[in-house]
């Protein structure tokens, strides 16, 4: 009788999603396209921020799309088809997370030379999103100010995969007396040197330093073939 | 629950392995993890004692190797060790790091397998 032995196989679990995303990377980046991933709870104003960009980097003369991941309704992708630009909807079923398998089959049919930008709205979800790369050259990671200050200490796990901490609905900070610096502290005790953004969908407050941020990461994207990001998650 | 989806990749890898090597069954296998893995161990042992059913890895232990968050300090000029998740700085000098050397895992890192189907053969 043969003796049960012991291999060794020191294998990433999702590799398989990995190299899948890797592979994308490589597409969005040869074709100049920003893939912008962002994460958050539901609610935190995703899909109002995303149509408040969509419709800013239309009027700018830029090329957009973007990809919504919900868990069960088609609501976020028809909000956003309201900017005129190309939207695809992913119905995850219960999923809680959305995979880079998902994404390249929302792909099909879409050529990749059409755009500048890609945005990928994850499924609202705080842990879940953060194993899975996209393929994107940056992720956000969203907060807004009436969830309270704790969140980065909370979910340390998404501050770390994330590029950018963005504070939303900054408009209602005051009624929820909302501490900005508690926050940012928090930020950096978990992430130190993260870059945070603050904005308000509703106002446009801070919109101008998002979308300047996106054009500059795009510039970054166009003139290195990489950015922050990707070299952020491939350990 | 993303766990599920993890212990679906995780049965994957672990029978493909398996497979490659003769094995016809998979007695045990090892994960390591670290804390910024994002992954509740007792979600993903209840997802993988779910998938394992039926499969080559029915009956198999599943046993984890912790790895703790390491960050390199730049004042210290050396990895070091954090207590907790909160908190990115040196525990010797106070220094904010995000240099993170170590934390991040899940890995599939051994599996004893077995060259007959069932126990009794
Ligand atoms: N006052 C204010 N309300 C906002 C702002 N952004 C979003 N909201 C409101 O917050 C609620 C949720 O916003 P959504 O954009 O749907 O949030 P989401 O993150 O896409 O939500 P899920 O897709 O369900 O995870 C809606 O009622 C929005 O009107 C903002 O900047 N200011
Ligand atoms: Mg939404
Ligand atoms: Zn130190």
């Amino acid at each position: 009788m043969i003796e049960p032995r012991i291999l060794e196989v020191r294998t990433k679990i999702l590799k398989k999603n990995d190299e899948l995303a890797r592979t994308m990377r490589a597409h969005f980046v040869e074709a100049d396209v920003l893939v912008t991933n962002l994460v958050s709870s539901p609610g935190t104003g995703k899909t109002s921020l995303l149509r408040e960009t969509l419709k800013r980097l239309l009027d700018a003369g830029e090329k957009v799309a973007a990809i919504v991941g919900d868990l069960e309704t088609d609501n976020d992708a028809r909000r956003l088809a309201e900017s005129g630009a190309p939207v695809r909807q992913i119905m995850t079923h219960g999923c809680c997370h959305l995979e880079a398998d998902m994404v390249q089959q929302h792909l099909t049919g879409w050529d990749l030379a059409d755009f500048d930008y890609l945005f990928i709205e994850n499924v609202g979800n705080l842990v879940c999103p953060t194993s899975w790369d996209l393929g994107e050259s940056v992720r956000i990671a969203l907060l807004s100010v009436t969830e309270g200050e704790d969140k980065p200490l909370k979910y340390p796990g998404l501050f770390n995969t994330a590029d950018v901490a963005l504070i939303t609905k900054t408009d209602l900070a005051e009624p929820c007396e909302f501490n900005r610096e508690l926050a940012l502290k928090n930020i950096q005790a978990v992430r130190p040197g993260m870059s945070v953004l603050e904005t308000s969908a509703k106002t446009g407050d801070g919109m101008d330093d998002w979308i300047n941020y996106l054009k500059n990461m795009r510039e970054q994207l166009k003139a290195t073939g990489n950015t922050v990001a990707a070299n952020n998650r491939s350990r | 629950m993303h766990e599920l989806s993890i212990a679906n990749s995780l049965v994957e890898i672990a029978s493909e392995h398996a497979r490659a090597n003769g094995g016809q069954r998979i007695l045990a296998i090892t994960v390591r993890v670290g804390p910024l893995s994002c992954v509740h161990k007792s979600a993903l042992e209840f997802s993988f004692d779910l998938l394992k059913q039926g499969t080559m890895l029915e009956g198999a232990q599943l046993k984890w190797l912790d790895v703790p968050v390491t960050v390199f300090c730049p004042t210290c000029e050396r990895e070091v060790e954090l207590p907790g998740i909160q908190r990115f700085r040196c525990p010797e000098c106070d220094t904010p790091s995000g240099d993170i050397r170590s934390g991040r895992e899940l890995d599939l890192e051994t599996i004893e397998i077995c060259q007959q189907a069932t126990a009794d053969a």
